[in-house]
């Protein structure tokens, strides 16, 4: 079906847009270098994801192994230590190395095609921002072989991924681990920071002649939110992690409470970074699906104003709603109010955004293939982690569920259902443009049945231990409560999902040696990549493309009824 | 109202009647085990109840303050649980519905739809309103717990989490006792009896006995204050809801609600000093002269540490080790021989006592009752 849906006469991207031969097949070490030294967003791009799929394996490995010690109850397979140590780099991992270098290599490789762009606005620094990325992965995994400092202690962080001062103080935590830790987040920080610098800039100052900011695919748009929001929040991370360096390092007292230092001042330091952080993962989420659910139902997307102001709207509210992971430490009552209020309205525009999505789906006309699949999982999956997390915003009763398996369940239900599946969506939709081939769709649904069932039968019932009563972070438990059987189905599900991971790793393997050719335009769809060959050459367009609408493929298929009548 | 497309939508021809109907069902009985899910959990814990009221489940309040967070709690579910059956019944009605039929060659493109603004002011508009519903519901309930007053006769107890212990002080009966928490049922049954000061030895910490009330860190340098108002006489379970280090999964707590005459004669029992029993002399010179003494309070002895529980009145306590293990004669033995053992991370150290030592120290301790 691939070449035959484009509507283009003659080579794709103008006469002069096809890549010539490279005659002399380049040495290993010539690619080497060629990779290293690239300022192409779109290898930068695929470097970031690589670095991220590379991460979520690790990260895996780290889950399954917790899954296996809290098979049992009072389980010894894993020490307590390990334990903890497990939990904290799964967390540090999956978070910052996977979720944002992932997000930031979809950014990295869609925004400037999608805009009509050769590159980013600032390709060194793209560049740049990759490999310091790159080094605090290395630094959070150097811990394991250098964290070992005074009698034995250390050897990677223990204190979970927000590591609540003081217990990341010296007196609390021996060793080079917490500097290690420290260390990555900084230096990772810094990467991501260019990164949300470099497609602010892009956005604003390199879109194709028509492309006005209302005419930008909504990815875009929604990049360019996380971008901004990424500005308001990894700096205070960053912050907080130099103060803490300077504490452990300099005898500052920020968070010592020995001196005098404030521990509360740690827990706002974290989560003013860390709430908006769940949206800066989600929202380049949601910029996969409102490319995806249109093209797979034949429909423009329902509400593309309504769209782009949730989104902003989701981008301001999210700095206001930090505290509700704080309705424990004892905040007065006003306080609490506040932020169960500004918490519940978040869920304002991402009804709204719910309901555009169905919106568009309906009377459309839905192919379902695997990008689709996972798209649409996605749909009902996030609309139940936005239900758990009404529930946890009440405050009394999140008294109760905070701190247990329930917001475990919750969180991964958004970190997963949300966001892994739409990864996948997005590697199903775009591995072909990005590789020229086709992933292979029996093996893809494949992927999406068994990581679907692993995913319910793990998160689903996770949040049952949560509701009677077994807290987070206990690398074992006592009997008798009744947890035991959800640990246990909890357990079998995750290996549903390592399954499908297996099946997925394969499929990128096998489909880049085996897989059929995709052509420029395998999907029908509608944005300005597809209007490249796949994959894209180095300067992505040989003509400067001119749009009239949002959707510029839909205008040149369809010249009788055009987008730019409408709009 | 919609701004629609020329063009006209045409179904495909062949409907596979068995495929789309096992597909239906598939995702229907997904959609009831959702809701089973949040069933379930709440139906087990309600049955869990077993004449003695030990538990640790949040769905088995004993409080007055812990039966509204959970009424609260069901208002919440039901609210939500409303809103998922619309919403994931439109899901599922525009995935089986609108699918497409047949191959997609030669299929002319849907209607195109850009928005509809009186639909999308309504969804927005709706869920406004269940915001409003819900907050107002909360704040009414969240002001009603925290402004709870203490009545002038209260029990006032400062809790003090260390790493991985409870410490329980009585300030105005003038002692202190650990991990097993002693207060009084209000008359009538629900009545306000106890107010805690929840303070930090070193990192934070949780209090949280799920029957009783929700969890409360314990912040250094930070002091909170709840107020507990038990309905009913028994043994709650909780533990330490906060990651503090190594042992955090072995912090566990109980609190044991007692009649006021039960509760006055075990307060009088604890004030008193230690015995002293000649026939164990010898055991209470080894944990004098050990370093025991440098973190061991018992009170009348010359042990006066800060850093451990007090043992005054040891064997007055159901639990050892931070309510991991009963506490009997041979668990005593068990854990000063090697606490590590027992509770990794502990931060009690084996002393290398001599095996006649360890048995002296363990009958000397036996009679702290």
């Amino acid at each position: 079906m691939a070449d035959s849906t484009l509507p283009i006469d003659g080579p794709v991207g103008g006469t002069i847009g096809v890549p010539h031969e490279v005659e002399d097949v380049p040495t290993w070490g010539e690619r080497l270098h060629e990779w290293v030294t690239t300022v192409d967003h779109k290898k930068l791009g695929l470097m970031y994801i690589g670095y991220g799929l590379l991460f979520l394996l690790v990260g895996g490995i780290e889950a399954l192994l917790i899954r296996l010690q809290l098979f049992f109850p009072n389980n010894h397979f894993i020490s307590s230590v390990v334990f903890n140590r497990l939990f904290t780099m799964h967390g540090t991992t999956m978070v910052f190395m996977v979720g944002m270098t992932i997000i930031i290599g979809f950014a990295n490789y869609l925004v400037p095609l999608m805009i009509g762009a050769r590159d980013m606005a600032f390709p060194r620094l793209n560049a740049f921002s990759f490999w310091m990325t790159a080094l605090g992965g290395l630094f959070l995994y150097y811990s394991f072989i250098g964290g070992v400092g005074l009698q034995g202690a250390g050897s990677a962080p223990d204190f979970t991924w927000w590591g609540y001062a003081p217990l990341t103080e010296r007196a609390f935590s021996r060793g080079h681990t917490a500097d290690y830790w420290a260390l990555a987040l900084i230096v990772q920080g810094f990467g991501t920071i260019g990164a949300a610098v470099n497609i602010i800039a892009t956005t604003f100052s390199m879109r194709c002649k028509g492309m006005t900011l209302f005419r930008m695919p909504l990815l875009v748009w929604l990049n360019l939110v996380v971008a901004g929001m990424i500005l308001t929040t990894i700096s205070p991370l960053t912050a907080a992690q130099i103060m803490l360096t300077i504490d452990r390092y300099l005898g500052g007292h920020f968070f010592d409470s020995q001196a005098g230092g404030s521990p509360l001042l740690w827990f706002h330091f974290f989560w003013i970074f860390g709430h908006p952080e769940v949206y800066v993962l989600v929202l380049p989420a949601f910029a996969i699906a409102n490319e995806v659910i249109p093209t797979f139902s034949r429909k423009a997307i329902f509400g593309y104003p309504a769209m782009v102001a949730a989104s902003v709207g989701i981008g301001f509210i999210s700095v206001s709603v930090w505290a509700h992971h704080m309705f424990t430490v004892g905040m007065k009552p006003a306080s609490n109010a506040f932020f169960v209020l500004s918490t519940e309205l978040v869920g304002v525009p991402t009804a709204i955004k719910i309901f555009n999505w169905i919106a568009t789906m309906w009377g459309g006309r839905i192919r379902f293939t695997t990008s689709m699949l996972f798209a649409t999982a996605f749909v009902a999956q996030f609309l139940l982690a936005g239900l758990t997390g009404i529930m946890l915003s009440v405050a009394p009763w999140n008294w109760q569920l905070h701190g247990t398996y329930f917001v475990v369940a919750h969180f991964h239900y958004v970190l997963v259902g949300a966001i892994v599946f739409c990864i996948f969506s997005g590697l199903y939709y775009w591995y072909p443009k990005m590789t020229g081939k086709l992933l292979d769709e029996r093996l893809g649904k494949w992927h999406f049945w068994l990581f679907l069932i692993g995913f319910h039968m793990t998160f689903d019932l996770m949040h049952i231990p949560g509701l009677l009563g077994m807290p987070r972070w206990i690398y074992t438990y006592q009997p008798g409560h009744g947890w035991e059987i959800w640990n246990q189905l909890v357990g079998v599900g995750a290996v549903f999902q390592a399954v499908a991971m297996l099946v997925f790793v394969y499929n990128l393997v096998h489909s880049y040696l085996k897989g059929t050719d995709a052509g420029p335009d395998p999907w029908d769809a509608w944005t300005l990549e597809w209007f490249t060959p796949s994959p894209p050459p180095a300067y992505n367009f040989a003509t400067e493309p001119v749009v009239r609408s949002r959707r510029p493929l839909w205008d040149i298929k369809h010249p009788e009824d055009p987008d730019w009548k409408y709009e | 109202m919609f701004s629609l497309r020329a063009t006209m939508f045409h179904p495909g021809e062949k409907v596979n009647a068995k495929r789309k109907f096992l597909v239906s069902r598939g995702i229907r009985h997904l959609t009831c085990g959702f809701i089973s899910m949040f069933a379930s959990g709440v139906a087990w814990a309600q049955t869990a109840s077993d004449g003695i009221a030990r538990t640790q489940n949040p769905f088995h309040p004993h409080s007055s303050s812990a039966h509204l967070i959970q009424q609260l709690s069901f208002f919440t579910l039901a609210i939500t649980g409303a809103i998922f059956a619309v919403v994931a019944g439109l899901w599922l009605y525009v995935v089986i519905k609108y699918r497409q039929h047949g191959s997609n060659e030669q299929m002319e493109e849907p209607p195109q739809i850009y928005g509809s603004t009186q639909i999308e002011l309504a969804w927005t508009v709706i869920p406004i309103l269940i915001v409003v519903v819900l907050f107002l519901t909360v704040a009414r309930i969240l002001f009603a717990l925290q402004d709870q007053p203490v009545p002038q006769n209260a029990l006032h107890v400062d809790v003090v989490g260390h790493q991985y212990w409870w410490e329980f002080r009585y300030p105005s009966y003038g002692f202190i006792t650990a991990n097993e928490l002693h207060i009084p049922l209000g008359e009538p049954a629900g009545t306000v009896t106890t107010g805690l000061k929840l303070l930090s030895a070193d990192v934070d910490h949780s209090f949280w006995v799920p029957s009783l009330y929700g969890k409360v860190d314990t912040v250094p340098n930070k002091e909170n204050d709840i107020v507990l108002d038990p309905t009913q006489t028994g043994v709650y379970e909780g533990q330490c809801a906060q990651f503090c280090g190594t042992a955090h999964a072995q912090m566990l707590l109980r609190v044991y609600v007692q009649t006021p005459e039960e509760f006055a004669a075990w307060a009088k029992r604890q004030q008193d000093t230690a015995i002293e029993d000649p026939a164990v002399a010898q055991g209470r010179q080894v944990f004098e002269t050990q370093s025991c003494v440098s973190c061991h309070t018992i009170r009348g002895t010359a042990a006066h540490g800060r850093f451990g529980p007090d043992l005054t009145h040891l064997m007055s306590r159901d639990t050892i080790a931070s309510g991991l293990i009963s506490n009997t004669p041979e668990n005593l033995k068990r854990w000063i021989e090697d606490p590590e053992a027992i509770k990794p991370g502990a931060l009690m150290p084996a002393m290398q006592l001599s095996g006649d030592q360890i048995d002296q120290m363990v009958t000397y301790l036996a009679t702290l009752k």
